[in-house]
């Protein structure tokens, strides 16, 4: 039988402090998620540094219940994994330090993971990966299309120009008096309106497989503000499909073409807004009608947002593939895939 | 006892491991603030030099703040996280206070150590040594340089500060109150090797997780909704999920 394979993995890159413990990249045997998300709504957003602080305060109950959940010690691990980019820099500081603390105390190997990898290998969690394999990674703070010819390669070649899809889920949600985070919510709403205001649809007919939201944002809050003006008042589900209908076809219909263009085996669908029920059901049916040979997987919901387990799962593979950080890793909060030209 | 002290409150990093009272290997960077990169490897070089593993370890004492929010974060984060993880004891000094230790016992002066907490304001505090022991007589706190030296003003004893004079904060006031001497550059170096002597004295923290720093202010984002909220701050705000 083969040595098992325990990494204790660390993830505190903006609002989450997660520590979990990762059996041989596949099987979560604890991920533990303490959320800051109660403090951020007083203040419409994510702070930077009153993230940080509740970072510190959690940091050891996360790893030690993580330990406790899993039922190993830390003997039995076999290397520690932590997120150093992107994200918040003194987010990403506590976490990176606490790592580097773990594994020079027990003389584990320390393995550094982009963030973005691990939303993308939170969707190993449903099934094995096949390469070649594209990826639609959207969240909060990043929109891009990844290709990846095989393990451990990533290329962008697609991203936002602009505002991310989750942040302009945010910003609208603002404009419709719905706290931080906003995507839940006005994807509920979307479901129980229609798109009656056809909103811009950015770039969807230009040749490069870039990403722009800030113009549909803009648009939606013209609208807004205009009606408010007449003293109109426009239904909120509508806006919300209206809304949600625009961003999903730039989305899906990016995704198809950068498909077209790049043959693969599978698409992976990770990052925060992957959990939006309208972006799930569009890409399932499209994939169906243009692209039936390439297999989907979609990150599992409870994975999508910020968490240890999908930085376990990419740790491991990174692991196999020999990456390892010296005691002098430091947090990279503009860490990036390289762009393909 | 085997003892290992942190201080990274501002711009000097500076670790010492320390037995019985004796200084066996210390070191300080002075250069640029980036403690996140330099720290762990001077802790693992220290070990390999006196040929300690993480494991001999008694007990971590750490400057606890004030400072700069990132640096003294840093500094907790590692000395928290590495008694917890090695089950050992932890004990938390006041960043002031290391750098008040570098006064010689003397009764008859008070000691304020300060540090530039930027906009002409700093983190100042007073201690005083008496009977042997460095007491504070003053709480550390985050006041605008000209308020400290006016109240510095009003003691009646002379008062010796000891903390790195910038530009910025010298320009809060046109002399020092005659009653209060700027102590030399060299005394605002904070000696870890002092740090981990008081350290010993000190009983370490009945529970490590709810150890944070003292960062003496809250957050601006913080006090400016609890202005907006008067009464409604929770004491916990975060929650498994």
């Amino acid at each position: 039988m083969a040595e098992r394979n325990l990494i204790l993995a660390f993830e505190t890159s903006c609002d989450e402090t997660s520590v979990a413990v990762i059996e041989n990249g596949t099987k979560i045997l604890s991920n533990v998620v303490a959320t800051q998300i109660d403090s951020h709504q007083r203040f419409g957003g994510v702070v930077p540094e009153v993230a940080s602080r509740h970072h510190i305060e959690w940091i050891t109950r996360c790893i030690d219940q993580a330990l406790a959940e899993a039922g190993v010690s830390y003997d039995d691990l076999t290397a520690v994994a932590v997120t150093y980019g992107p994200g918040l820099v003194g987010s990403l500081l506590v976490g990176v330090t606490a790592a580097k603390v773990v594994a020079w105390a027990h003389n584990l190997p320390l393995v550094p993971v982009n963030h973005m990898a691990g939303h993308l290998y939170a969707a190993r969690y449903v099934g094995e990966f096949k390469y070649p394999q594209m990826a639609l990674l959207v969240s909060g703070g990043h929109t891009e299309l990844v290709y990846m010819p095989r393990e451990h390669e990533y290329e962008i070649i697609g991203e936002t120009r602009d505002d991310a899809a989750g942040e302009a889920y945010d910003k609208i949600g603002r404009v419709l008096g719905v706290n931080y985070p906003a995507g839940k919510t006005i994807d509920e709403w979307a479901a129980k309106g229609k798109d009656s205001f056809h909103f811009p649809r950015a770039m969807e007919k230009e040749e490069n497989f870039d990403f722009s939201f800030s113009g549909l944002k803009s648009a939606f809050i013209n609208t807004v503000h205009n009606a408010d003006q007449r003293g109109q008042k426009l239904d909120k589900y509508d806006l919300a499909a209206s809304f949600q209908q625009s961003v999903v076809d730039v989305l899906a219909e990016k995704t198809m073409r950068a498909l077209d263009e790049y043959p693969v085996k599978q698409l992976i669908l990770a990052g925060g807004v992957a959990a939006n029920h309208g972006l799930r059901s569009r890409l399932d049916h499209d994939m169906q009608k243009y692209h039936p040979e390439v297999s989907m997987l979609q990150a599992p919901l409870k994975l999508c947002g910020d968490n240890a387990a999908m930085i376990g799962a990419a740790g491991y593979i990174n692991y196999r593939n020999g990456d390892r950080a010296a005691l002098d890793l430091n947090a990279d909060p503009g860490l990036m895939f390289a762009r393909m030209k | 006892m085997k003892v290992l002290a942190i201080d990274t409150s501002n711009h000097p990093m500076s670790v010492a491991l320390v037995e019985d009272d004796q200084l066996l290997a210390t070191t300080t960077l002075n250069m640029v603030r980036n403690h996140s990169i330099y720290l762990m490897p001077t802790i693992n070089k220290l070990f390999e030099l006196v040929k300690w593993a993480p494991a001999d370890l008694d007990r971590v004492v750490v400057a606890q703040g004030p400072g700069s929010y990132t640096g003294i974060r840093i500094a907790a984060t590692t000395a928290k996280v590495l008694a917890d993880t090695l089950g050992v004891g932890l004990v938390g000094v006041s960043s002031l206070e290391v750098v008040a230790r570098n006064v010689l016992p003397n009764s008859e002066q008070v000691i304020v150590p300060f540090f530039d907490a930027r906009r002409g304001n700093v983190f100042a505090g007073a201690y005083q040594w008496k009977d042997g022991q460095l007491v504070n007589v003053i709480k550390d706190q985050h006041l605008a340089m000209a308020t400290l030296l006016e109240q510095l003003k009003k003691v009646e004893r002379p008062v010796t500060l000891v903390g790195h004079m910038t530009t910025k904060i010298a320009e809060q006031f046109d002399q020092l109150p005659a009653n209060v001497t700027l102590a030399p550059r060299a005394y605002s170096i904070p000696s870890t090797y002092q740090l981990a002597i008081a350290g010993e004295q000190l009983p370490v923290v009945a529970e490590i997780d709810p150890f944070v720093p003292h960062y003496l202010r809250i957050t601006e984002a913080e006090a400016n909704w609890q202005k907006l909220h008067p009464g409604e701050a929770k004491k916990n705000y975060v929650r498994e999920v």
